[in-house]
C-alpha cells in the first residue's frame, strides 16, 4: 500500500480488537510478542474494547461514534496504534474520519485515524522484520480479509513475511480475492448465502493442499475455521502472528 | 399487466437458488469468464486509474448539472426533430409509449435491449393493449420465449446453459429440432427475428448515453439488432432514465471504453449507434419519426441527496454483479426487481422503497469487490451502509420507505453493546462472564443457530487478551 512509513518508534500502542480479546487472545499476544521482539515497547491500554465497526455497518452511526470515542480516549499519545486485523484497522483508519464529519471532535478522530496500522504492514515496512525459520516443513495458504485487501491495501505484506520462512511453502488459492462470507452480522442475517460462501472457501483451501490456513483477521478465521471444524477438515487455522511467532522460536 | 411484487423476499429466493446446483454452476462459470475478460482489459493499473478518473469526472460532472442538461437535451433533440416526452412514473411512461404507437396505428413492435423498458414492464403493458412485442437481443429473445425476466443487465439469459436453450427452442420454435450447436441455435433465432424486423411497425430501444450538447442518443450493442430495431421500422421510440445524460460528446470516448471493457471485456462493441435525427428528406432509410421518453421513477429523489446521487453515475456495465460473491451464488432472479447485484441493492431500495426491498442492503458482506471494479467509482459498500442507516433512522426522510426506526429489539441490542463497549468495567465483567459461562450457550440459541448451521460454535477464551497482557507485564500506559 502507498503509505508514508513512519519512523521507528520507541513505543507503540496495541489495539487487540474485541474478537481477538474474547475469542483469540493468543493471536493478540503473539502480535505483541512479535513487536516486542523488534525492540519496541508495546503498550496495551486496558480501557480499549471494540472499533465500533459492527454498529457502523448496521446503520447505527451514533452508537459507532460512542464506541469509537472510547478508543480515541484510550490511546492518547501520539504514537502508532498497531492492530492485528485489517478489518478493524480499516474501520479506524478509513471510516472514523467519515463518521466524525461535522462532530466537535472531528480533528481528534482524524489524528487518531492517521496513527492506525495493520500489524503485518507494520512488521514489514516499519520494523523491516527479518525472520529465521525454526519450524518443520509445512504447506500454508493465506487468506487476506476483504477489508485488509481493499481498505488497508494489505495483502502482499503477510505473503512477503511467509515467503521469508525457509521451510514454509506458501500455496496459492484459486480465488484469493473472494470474500469468505463472514461480513460480521451478514453471517447471521444471511446464513445460507454466507454458509455457501464459506463452504466454497474451505473447498478452495482444501484443494490447494494446505496443512494450515493463516489469516490476518480473526473474523474470517472464526468463520473459515468454524466451517472447517464442522466439516471435519484436518486443516489447522490460525492468525498469522501466532504462526510467525512459533516459527521464529528456536525449538 | 403484471403487478410488481411488493416484497422482494430476497432471503427465501436465495435459499431456493442456493439449492439449485445447475443454476449455481451456470453463474459461476459465466462470472468467472466475465471477470477474466475484464481483468485482461485492465491489466495496466495506471491506465485503468487514469481512464476511470475521466469516467468519474464525466458522469459526476454531468449529474452535477442534471436539471439544466436535461433541458438542453430536450432543446437539442427538438431542434433535430426528435420528440421528447417526460414521464414521472413507469405508468406514465407506458401510457406515453402506448399513445405514440396507437397514434401511428402500430400493431407490431420490435425491441432492442432496454433495462428501462424492463423497469416499466412495457411488454406486458403493450401486450395487454393488443400490441405484439418481440425482443430482438438474442438473450432477451430467449427469455421472452421462456416467459422469464432478465437475470443480468448485460447478459439477460446468463442463468441458462446451452442445453436449456436447446430444449426451449425445440419446444417453442415450430419445426426446430433439438440441437446444442450454438451456430444452429443462433441461426434459428435469426430466422425468427429477420421476419419480425421486416414486418415491425415500430422499434423500441434503450439508450446508453444521451448527449445534451448535440441531442444524440448513443446505443451500443454487438448483434446489430439495436441498429435494425432503430432504423428499419418507420417509427423509433427510445426509452431511458433521466440520469443517462452526458454533457458533451467528448465525454463519450472514455465512457464507451470503460463500459465495453468492463461489461464484456471487449475493447469496443461491434456496433456503436449514434442517433441524432429521424430520416431526412432525400435519405433512403431510417425511421421517419423518433421519440425519446425520459423516465424519472424515483431518480429525482435519489438526485436530491448528495451522497446517494452517486448511485445515478451507473453506466450499467454489470461489472459489480460479475464480481459479486453473493450475486454469483444466488443469481439475478433472487433480487426480484429489475436491477440485480450490488447496483440493484442500492438502486432498488431507493426506487421501490426500503419498506419493500429493505433486506437487500443487508444481503452483502461489504467485501468491496463491486466498488473495486466499478468504472465510475460508485462507492457501493458505503451506500449500502447509508441505506441500512436510513432504514433504522427514526426521523430521516431521504429514502422512500425509510425512517421507520427499525425493530425495537435491534435498537435495544445496539444500545446494550454500546454501553458495554464504552464502559471498561462493564466490558471487563462481561468478558469474564463469557469466559466462564460462554461455552454453556446451546448451539440452537436463536441467532447462534444461524451460525452453527455451517460452523462450529465459537469458543470464548478462558482468559481475555486484557488479562493475558496484564499477566505478561505489558505496560498499560
Amino acid at each position: 500500500m502507498n503509505r508514508d512509513v513512519p519512523e521507528w518508534p520507541e513505543a507503540v500502542y496495541f489495539f487487540g480488537t474485541c474478537l481477538v480479546d474474547l475469542f483469540f487472545p493468543e493471536a493478540g499476544l503473539a502480535g505483541m510478542e512479535l513487536l516486542k521482539s523488534q525492540g519496541i515497547r508495546v503498550i496495551f491500554p486496558p480501557d480499549q474494547s471494540c472499533c465500533g465497526q459492527p454498529a457502523r455497518n448496521n446503520g447505527r452511526p451514533d452508537e459507532a461514534r460512542a464506541v469509537a470515542r472510547q478508543q480515541i480516549k484510550s490511546f492518547p499519545k501520539a504514537i502508532p496504534i498497531v492492530v492485528p486485523s485489517g478489518s478493524c484497522a480499516g474501520m479506524m483508519r478509513e471510516h472514523y474520519p467519515e463518521l466524525f464529519v461535522g462532530q466537535p471532535d472531528e480533528a481528534q478522530a482524524r489524528a487518531f485515524s492517521a496513527r492506525v496500522y495493520e500489524l503485518t504492514w507494520f512488521l514489514v515496512h516499519v520494523c523491516r522484520m527479518r525472520l529465521t525459520d525454526h519450524g518443520r516443513p509445512v504447506k500454508v495458504a493465506f487468506h487476506a480479509s476483504c477489508h485488509s485487501r481493499r481498505e488497508m491495501g494489505v495483502h502482499e505484506e503477510p505473503r512477503q513475511l511467509l515467503r521469508a520462512l525457509a521451510n514454509v511453502t506458501l500455496l496459492d488459492l484459486q480465488r484469493p480475492a473472494e470474500c469468505c462470507g463472514f461480513g460480521g452480522t451478514f453471517s447471521v442475517k444471511q446464513p445460507d448465502i454466507s454458509g455457501a460462501m464459506v463452504r466454497d472457501k474451505v473447498a478452495d483451501v482444501t484443494a490447494a493442499g494446505a496443512d494450515e490456513l493463516l489469516s490476518g483477521d480473526c473474523g474470517c478465521l472464526m468463520n473459515i475455521a468454524g466451517a472447517m471444524d464442522k466439516a471435519g477438515s484436518p486443516v489447522r487455522a490460525r492468525h498469522i502472528a501466532e504462526f510467525l511467532l512459533e516459527r521464529s522460536h528456536e525449538c | 399487466m403484471s403487478a410488481e411484487p411488493r416484497q422482494s423476499d430476497f432471503t427465501g429466493k436465495a435459499r431456493i437458488a442456493l439449492d439449485d446446483p445447475k443454476l449455481r454452476a451456470n453463474f459461476r462459470r459465466a462470472m468467472d469468464g466475465l471477470m477474466a475478460k475484464r481483468g485482461a482489459q485492465f491489466a495496466d493499473p495506471v491506465e485503468w486509474a487514469a481512464l476511470r478518473a475521466r469516467g468519474i469526472a464525466a458522469r459526476a460532472g454531468s449529474l452535477a448539472r442534471l436539471p439544466e442538461l436535461l433541458e438542453q437535451l430536450e432543446r437539442r433533440c427538438a431542434e433535430n426533430g426528435i420528440q421528447v416526452h417526460w414521464a414521472e412514473t413507469t405508468q406514465e411512461a407506458n401510457a406515453i409509449v402506448l399513445d405514440i404507437l396507437q397514434a401511428a396505428g402500430a400493431r407490431r413492435v420490435i425491441k432492442g435491449k432496454s433495462m428501462v423498458s424492463e423497469e416499466m414492464h412495457l411488454n406486458a403493458h403493450l401486450n395487454a393493449h393488443g400490441i405484439a412485442t418481440m425482443e430482438s437481443d438474442l438473450g432477451e429473445y430467449i427469455i421472452q420465449l421462456a416467459g422469464e425476466a432478465p437475470s443480468h443487465i448485460v447478459m439477460p439469459c446468463i442463468h441458462k446453459n446451452k442445453a436449456e436453450v436447446a430444449a426451449l427452442f425445440a419446444d417453442r420454435i415450430p419445426g426446430q429440432p433439438y440441437t446444442e450447436d450454438v451456430d444452429q441455435l443462433t441461426a434459428a433465432a435469426r430466422r425468427a427475428l429477420r421476419g419480425a424486423f421486416a414486418s415491425a411497425d415500430a422499434g423500441i430501444s434503450g439508450v446508453n448515453f444521451a448527449v445534451a450538447e448535440t441531442g444524440t442518443l448513443v446505443l451500443i450493442e454487438n448483434e446489430g439488432n439495436g441498429r435494425l430495431s432503430t432504423t428499419l421500422p418507420p417509427l423509433h421510440i427510445a426509452v431511458t432514465g433521466i440520469e443517462k445524460v452526458l454533457e458533451r460528446l467528448d465525454d463519450l470516448p472514455p465512457l464507451l471504453s470503460l463500459l465495453s471493457r468492463s461489461a464484456t471485456g471487449q475493447p469496443i462493441t461491434t456496433y456503436v449507434n449514434m442517433i441524432t435525427k429521424p430520416r431526412q428528406p432525400g435519405e433512403l432509410d431510417g425511421p421517419t419519426a423518433v421519440h425519446l421518453v425520459l423516465l424519472d421513477n424515483g431518480r429525482s429523489r435519489v438526485y436530491c441527496d448528495p451522497e446517494l446521487r452517486d448511485t445515478l453515475r451507473c453506466i450499467r456495465c454489470a461489472a459489480c454483479m460479475n464480481h459479486c460473491p453473493v450475486y454469483t451464488r444466488v443469481g439475478g432472479h433472487t433480487y426480484t426487481f429489475t436491477y440485480p447485484g450490488p447496483i440493484g441493492k442500492i438502486l432498488t431500495p431507493q426506487i421501490e422503497g426500503l419498506d419493500c426491498a429493505g433486506e437487500q442492503p443487508h444481503a452483502s458482506s461489504l467485501c468491496g469487490a463491486c466498488a473495486e471494479v466499478c468504472p465510475v467509482g460508485i462507492p457501493i459498500p458505503q451506500l449500502l451502509v447509508r441505506l441500512r442507516q436510513e432504514a433504522v433512522s427514526p426521523t430521516s426522510t431521504a429514502v422512500k420507505g425509510g425512517g421507520t426506526g427499525g425493530s425495537l429489539m435491534e435498537t435495544l441490542i445496539w444500545r446494550a453493546t454500546t454501553l458495554m463497549f464504552t464502559s471498561p468495567r462493564l466490558y471487563g465483567a462481561g468478558s469474564r462472564l463469557m469466559g466462564w459461562f460462554g461455552h454453556l450457550a446451546p448451539a440452537w440459541l436463536p441467532g447462534l443457530d444461524r451460525w452453527t448451521r455451517t460452523r462450529s460454535k465459537p469458543k470464548f477464551a478462558a482468559k481475555s487478551l486484557h488479562r493475558l497482557a496484564k499477566e505478561r507485564g505489558y505496560p498499560d500506559a
